[in-house]
């Protein structure tokens, strides 16, 4: 591969041109990956970081751990591993809000969030949110930071993986955690969005 | 590398483009693409720091333009040739398997029973590859230290990305140690250095008139990447080379 920019077909056949070499070797299998997609796709996702973030938002003390040393907090629910030995959680408050990034490549806590959208591993939001976070917070991603919240940026240079704790929306109280859970958002926790509203009294 | 993966601070890309939903793989390729990482790191091909740098060794128009597990795809080939884990003859083959399936797409691949890269598989995402390294190194620097980032270019791999060298910020976290990039992305040993968590002000990094009010950036660096603030910030001690 070169200065060419191929095609999808191309880059297709060439992949699986790559992986059947890697079969004949006994480098992969089919089996070992298709077992490692589904559990990106289906066991290790955001839903996991969801879990986490709707136990800080009833429990203060878990809160805490989670301050102090995430991985070690996420371990209580046997979630942790690849791409996130070494987490820290930053927690937005009232005048304060944090966005994580990756500007030299994609790093991301996958076993909270799983695998990174694309949006988060291309050009445009790697170059801009460091330097135009609120432009880019409202334009791209409908999500005004007023000037008074102080917006801090979180660029995953080294294997510390950050992520964030939002803001509870208001009207939760008497929500059970799994409730909560389902109000978190992966974009509420890379820091693009926020958690979704509770559904308002009398609705199913 | 001053590469074109160092985006941080890149003008003119345009918008981010944010679909409502999207699947975690968009194509079959990208699976297998994705497998390759893990693979193909048991197997030798690189470490994680390798990895990138093979990534950041494409050529900057294709980087730009290239699906992302198409970067995968590129770094995998480049140390497969580069490790002697793919011969001439494996490369020779290659080109012609990719033809063919350019031609016949759904031809199936072949099938090999190893029960054990299941195993693989399963050990390794739970366990994970924890970067941090035990060492006996003092650290030079303690949270509250105002420090400056070395402003010289490195040939290689580094994570010191352009829009922080030569500025000045506040160390706000100490880690410990862990893998050294500028060693181990190079082919060098883990070398482990203490790693800091630095925080710049916009204005610092992007000056008074371009930077958003209130606002801050977080970077984290390896020791050698800083300096106490006020020294010369042009010139590394050459612990970085």
């Amino acid at each position: 591969m070169s200065e060419h920019v191929h095609t999808n077909e191309e880059i297709a056949a060439r992949v699986k041109a790559l992986e059947s070499i890697l079969i004949d070797k006994g480098i992969m299998t089919t089996a070992a990956i298709d077992r490692l997609v589904e559990i990106y796709e289906n066991e290790v996702g955001p839903q996991l970081g969801a879990k986490v973030v709707a136990r800080a938002w009833k429990d203060p003390a878990f809160r805490e751990r989670l301050i102090e040393d995430a991985s070690k907090a996420c371990a209580e629910f046997n979630i942790g591993g690849l791409q996130g030995e070494d987490m820290v959680v930053v927690a937005n408050t009232a005048d304060v809000h944090n966005v994580i990034v990756c500007t030299l490549c994609s790093c991301y806590p996958w076993p909270v969030l799983g695998l990174p959208p694309n949006w988060y591993k291309e050009p445009a939001y790697r170059a801009r949110i460091v330097k135009e976070p609120r432009k880019v917070l409202r334009e791209d991603f409908g999500y005004d930071v007023p000037d008074s919240v102080e917006v801090r940026v979180w660029d995953s240079s080294s294997e510390m993986r950050y992520w964030v704790l939002p803001e509870p929306p208001a009207g939760i109280d008497g929500l059970s955690e799994e409730e909560l859970a389902s109000l978190v958002t992966r974009d509420s926790m890379i820091g693009v969005g926020a958690p979704a509203a509770p559904p308002s009294p009398g609705a199913s | 590398m001053n590469g074109v993966h160092d985006l941080g601070g890149t003008d003119g890309l345009g918008r981010v483009e944010v679909p409502d939903s999207e699947p975690v793989f968009r194509d079959e390729w990208e699976k297998a693409a994705f497998a390759m990482f893990s693979m193909c790191f048991r197997a030798g091909f690189f470490g994680v720091d390798e990895f990138r740098y093979g990534i950041e060794q494409m050529h900057p128009g294709a980087y730009l333009l290239s699906p992302y597990y198409g970067h995968w795809l590129h770094t995998v080939e480049h140390y497969g040739k580069a490790k002697g884990m793919l011969t001439a003859e494996d490369l020779a083959e290659l080109d012609r398997r990719t033809e063919y399936f350019l031609e016949h797409p759904d031809e199936p691949l072949p099938q090999r029973d190893d029960p054990g890269l299941i195993e693989f598989v399963e050990a390794v995402v739970p366990a994970g590859a924890p970067a941090g390294r035990e060492s006996d190194k003092t650290p030079k620097f303690k949270v509250g230290d105002t420090v400056t980032v070395h402003a010289d270019s490195p040939i290689g791999h580094t994570r010191r990305a352009r829009y922080i060298r030569g500025r000045t910020g506040e160390v706000v976290i100490a880690h410990g140690t862990f893998i050294y990039p500028d060693s181990a992305g190079n082919g060098g040993g883990d070398a482990p250095e203490h790693v800091y968590t630095v925080k710049f002000t916009n204005a610092e990094l992007w000056g008074p008139d371009t930077a958003e009010p209130n606002g801050v950036v977080y970077f984290d660096v390896w020791e050698p990447y800083i300096t106490p603030a006020n020294a010369n910030p042009a010139h590394t001690d050459g612990a970085a080379a």
